[in-house]
C-alpha cells in the first residue's frame, strides 16, 4: 500500500501526499493519483528512473517527481502540473492532451510525441523525435533537441532555446517551430518561414509560460512548405 | 483497380467477333495474363503504383486445403440439434481484471472511422452486439456511434495515434497496439485527401482534404524491450482493468508471437496475407507476408513452448469466409477469429444490385478493392454523405448478425461432427491436409497418410 505521509518541512494538510517509492509501487502511486481530488498536492521521492509515473492524471492536482523518471513520465496527462527535478526517459508526456508537464533536468527521445494538448517544459535538453507527430502540444525546450524533432508534427508550437539537429520536421503538416540556436538540417518539407508580429508575439507567449527570459527576436520560424500534402509521382524522389 | 483501357467492343463489327476466344486456339501467358497485361497497361498510362483495398488476391494455400475427420468408430460424434457445443470465449485473463466474454469467437477487425463511413461502422457495432462479440476501432480514433452501439469496443493503439485520447483509453473494452497488418507487414497507411471531410480530419488533427499518412513506425518505442513498457504503462493508465492485445502482421509470427507474449499482451492478434487494408499499394499486398495457413501454426508453437497457449489468447485473421474457416483456425490453435473484409461482403460490400455502377467506376461486383477512391457504390468505404446514405445501420447490422451466427452455427455443426463439446476443443489431429503445401504449413498430415513434409 502507498504509505500516505506528510512532506517532510512541510505543513502537514488535508491535501498535501507524499509516497515514497522505495517503499510503495508504481501501481499504487498511480492509482492513488487516479483516485485524487482537484487541488491536491502530491510529492514523489526516490523514483529511481521508474517508469510510467504519474500516468494518466485527469485530475487538477500538482504532482511533483523528486529525482529522475523513466519512460513515459505524465503519460496521458489530461489535468494539473506534473515536475520533474531530475532527467525524464524516453517518451515523457506522450499524448499529452491538457495541462502542464515539467522537466528540470534533459528528457530523452520522443518527448511530448503524439501530444494533443497542454504545456511540455523540458530545461534541458531533449534527444531524438522531440515533438513527433504532434498534434496539438507546446513544448518549450531550454537546450538542444535531437535529429528528426517534429517529424510528422501536425499541429502545436515546438519552442528551442539552443539548436536543433538532423531533419527538423520531416514531413511536417501544420505545426510551428521556432529555433533560437543552429538547425543542423531541415527535413522533407519543411522549410524557413519569416517572423512576423503574430509568431513573435506567439514566442513571447510560449517562453513566458515556460518561465523563460530569451527573446523572441533571437528565433528563427520553421514549418511546412505543404509540397507533399497530395500524393503525387513527381515527389517520389523527395523521400 | 481501375481498368485504364476498356476493351473496344466497337472495334469489330458484330458478326466478324469470336462468340468463343478459345475455339481460335489462342493461347493465353500464364506469366502474362490478362490481369497482369493490364497492370502493366495502367502503369504505363498512369505513372503511380496501384493502390487498392482487400487483401491478397493471389491463390495462396489456405483453409480449403484443410479437411476435417469426422467422427466414427474411434470418436463418437455429439447429436446435431441435441447437444451442447458450446462457442464462448474469454479474452485477456491474462493480466487484466475486465477481461472480454463473448459469445462466439467470431469477432470483427479493427477498421478506421474514415476509411469506412459513419454508418458502416455502426452497423458493425450493432451486428457484433446482437451477437454478443467485439467490434473494433481503426486508425482516426473512436466515434461516439460506435461506441454507444458496441458492447464490446476493441480500441486500436496505432503509430498514428490519431485520435487517441485517455477518456477513449478508459471507455475501451480491450485495447489493441497495432503493429502491423498482415495486408502489409512492415507498411503505414495513407487514407487520400478525398476521403477526408470535415469530420474525418477534425479527428485526426490534420487539415480537410490532404491526404493523410499513417506512420508505420511507433513514435515512442522501438523494439520488444520497449514494448513491454509501453504495455506497462498502459496498464497503468487503465489501473490494469482492460486486456491488452498485440496485433502482428504475419511475416515471422514465431518469434512476433513469443516476443508479444513475453512483453506482457494479454491477447496475441495475428494477421495473414489475406487480410484486408483499406488502401495499401497492390505491390505490397501481394507480395509482403505470408498466408494465414502458414502463420497460425508458428504462432500456437511460440505460445506451447512459453506454456501460454489458451492462456494468452490468439486471435487469427486473414480470409476467414465461413464457418468451416473458423473450425480449423481453431482447430489449429486459434481461441478466436476476425473478420474483416467478409463482414464488409455482408454489410453489402460488392453487392450485385451496384453492379452498373461498379462497370461505371472501371470495375465489377466482386472485383470492386477501389476503397481508397472514397466512392464506393455501396456506401462502405466513403465519406460521400450521399452514398453513405445507402447504407442503413440497422439494417447493416442485422446482416452482419446474420452472417455471424452462420459463422457460428456451421462451427458448431463441424466441432459435433468431430465429437466436441466446445469450439476449443477442436485439435489439429481433426485435420488432414489435400496439398502437401498446406500439409507443411499447417503442419497436419496429408490426407491418407501419416506424412507431414518437414516434420514426420
Amino acid at each position: 500500500m502507498v504509505t500516505l505521509t506528510a512532506p517532510e518541512n512541510l505543513e502537514t494538510t488535508l491535501d498535501s501526499f507524499s509516497v515514497d517509492l522505495a517503499g510503495g509501487t508504481v501501481r499504487e502511486l498511480n492509482h492513488a493519483l487516479h483516485d485524487a481530488a482537484d487541488g491536491q498536492a502530491w510529492t514523489v521521492t526516490n523514483p529511481e528512473g521508474k517508469h510510467s509515473l504519474a500516468v494518466g492524471i485527469n485530475a487538477d492536482v500538482s504532482v511533483t517527481i523528486n529525482g529522475h523518471a523513466g519512460y513515459y513520465a505524465a503519460g496521458m496527462h489530461q489535468k494539473g502540473e506534473v515536475t520533474v527535478t531530475g532527467n525524464a526517459g524516453v517518451g515523457l508526456a506522450e499524448n499529452i492532451m491538457s495541462g502542464k508537464v515539467h522537466v528540470h533536468g534533459d528528457a530523452s527521445q520522443s518527448a511530448a510525441a503524439t501530444g494533443h494538448g497542454g504545456l511540455v517544459v523540458i530545461d534541458g535538453n531533449a534527444g531524438a523525435r522531440c515533438g513527433i507527430s504532434m498534434k496539438g502540444v507546446d513544448i518549450v525546450v531550454g537546450g538542444n533537441i535531437g535529429h528528426m524533432s517534429a517529424f510528422m508534427a501536425q499541429a502545436g508550437r515546438l519552442v528551442v532555446c539552443g539548436d536543433a539537429g538532423d531533419a527538423l520536421g520531416d514531413s511536417i503538416y501544420e505545426a510551428r517551430i521556432y529555433v533560437k540556436g543552429t538547425v543542423a538540417s531541415l527535413g522533407a518539407d519543411c522549410i524557413e518561414k519569416p517572423m512576423e508580429s503574430e509568431h513573435l508575439e506567439e514566442v513571447a507567449g510560449l517562453l513566458t509560460a515556460a518561465g523563460r527570459a530569451d527573446n523572441p527576436a533571437d528565433f528563427t520560424r520553421y514549418g511546412s512548405a505543404r509540397s507533399l500534402y497530395h500524393f503525387s509521382v513527381h515527389n517520389s524522389t523527395s523521400y | 483497380m481501375t481498368i485504364t483501357s476498356l476493351p473496344q467492343d466497337t472495334v469489330l463489327p458484330a458478326q466478324e467477333r469470336p462468340r468463343n476466344i478459345a475455339e481460335l486456339g489462342l493461347r493465353e501467358s500464364a506469366t502474362f495474363d490478362r490481369a497482369t497485361i493490364a497492370d502493366i497497361q495502367r502503369a504505363a498510362a498512369t505513372g503511380v503504383y496501384d493502390i487498392r483495398g482487400w487483401g491478397a488476391k493471389r491463390k495462396v494455400p489456405h483453409f480449403d486445403d484443410l479437411l476435417f475427420l469426422g467422427a466414427s468408430m474411434s470418436r463418437y460424434p455429439l447429436e446435431g440439434y441435441r447437444e451442447k457445443c458450446d462457442t464462448d470465449v474469454v479474452l485477456g485473463d491474462r493480466h487484466a481484471s475486465r477481461p472480454l466474454h463473448l459469445q462466439t469467437p467470431v469477432t470483427i477487425a479493427g477498421m478506421s472511422f474514415g476509411a469506412l463511413s459513419a454508418n458502416a461502422k455502426e452497423a458493425l457495432g450493432r451486428g457484433a452486439s446482437e451477437v454478443g462479440t467485439s467490434t473494433t476501432t481503426g486508425d482516426g480514433g473512436m466515434t461516439p456511434e460506435e461506441r454507444g452501439q458496441s458492447k464490446h469496443l476493441v480500441y486500436q493503439y496505432l503509430p498514428s495515434r490519431y485520435g487517441m485520447n485517455p477518456d477513449d483509453l478508459r471507455k475501451a473494452d480491450a485495447i489493441e497496439i497495432v503493429l502491423g497488418q498482415g495486408a502489409k507487414p512492415g507498411g503505414g497507411g495513407m487514407l487520400l485527401g478525398q476521403k477526408i471531410t470535415e469530420r474525418v480530419a477534425g479527428m485526426r488533427t490534420l487539415p480537410v482534404g490532404i491526404d493523410q499518412r499513417s506512420a508505420s513506425r511507433h513514435p515512442d518505442w522501438t523494439g520488444p524491450d520497449d514494448l513491454e513498457i509501453k504495455i506497462g504503462e498502459l496498464r497503468e493508465i487503465t489501473d490494469w482493468k482492460t486486456p491488452i492485445y498485440v496485433k502482428i502482421g504475419a511475416a515471422r509470427p514465431y518469434y512476433d508471437t513469443a516476443l508479444a507474449v513475453k512483453a506482457g499482451a494479454d491477447v496475441v492478434v495475428v494477421d495473414g496475407m489475406q487480410g484486408g487494408t483499406a488502401a495499401t499499394q497492390q505491390v505490397f499486398i501481394e507480395n509482403v507476408g505470408i498466408p494465414t495457413l502458414a502463420a497460425i501454426p508458428q504462432a500456437v508453437q511460440a505460445l506451447q513452448e512459453l506454456g501460454l497457449h489458451r492462456k494468452v489468447q490468439l486471435i487469427v485473421s486473414g480470409g476467414i469466409r465461413t464457418g468451416a474457416d473458423v473450425a480449423k483456425a481453431m482447430a489449429l490453435g486459434a481461441d478466436a477469429v476476425a473478420i474483416g473484409t467478409a463482414a464488409l461482403i455482408a454489410l453489402g460490400d460488392n453487392d450485385p444490385r451496384y453492379a452498373a455502377e461498379y462497370a461505371a467506376l472501371g470495375s465489377a461486383a466482386g472485383y470492386y478493392d477501389d476503397f481508397q477512391d472514397g466512392r464506393d457504390p455501396a456506401g462502405i468505404t466513403t465519406q460521400d454523405p450521399e452514398l453513405s446514405s445507402r447504407l442503413d445501420p440497422i439494417a447493416g447490422g442485422r446482416r452482419l448478425a446474420n452472417y455471424v451466427r452462420v459463422l457460428t452455427m456451421e462451427a458448431q455443426t463441424i466441432a459435433r461432427a468431430c465429437g466436441k463439446s466446445h469450439l476449443h476443443n477442436l485439435e489439429p489431429e481433426d485435420l488432414v491436409a489435400l496439398t502437401i503445401e498446406a500439409s507443411a504449413m499447417a503442419r497436419v498430415p496429408l490426407a491418407g497418410t501419416s506424412w507431414i513434409p518437414g516434420a514426420t
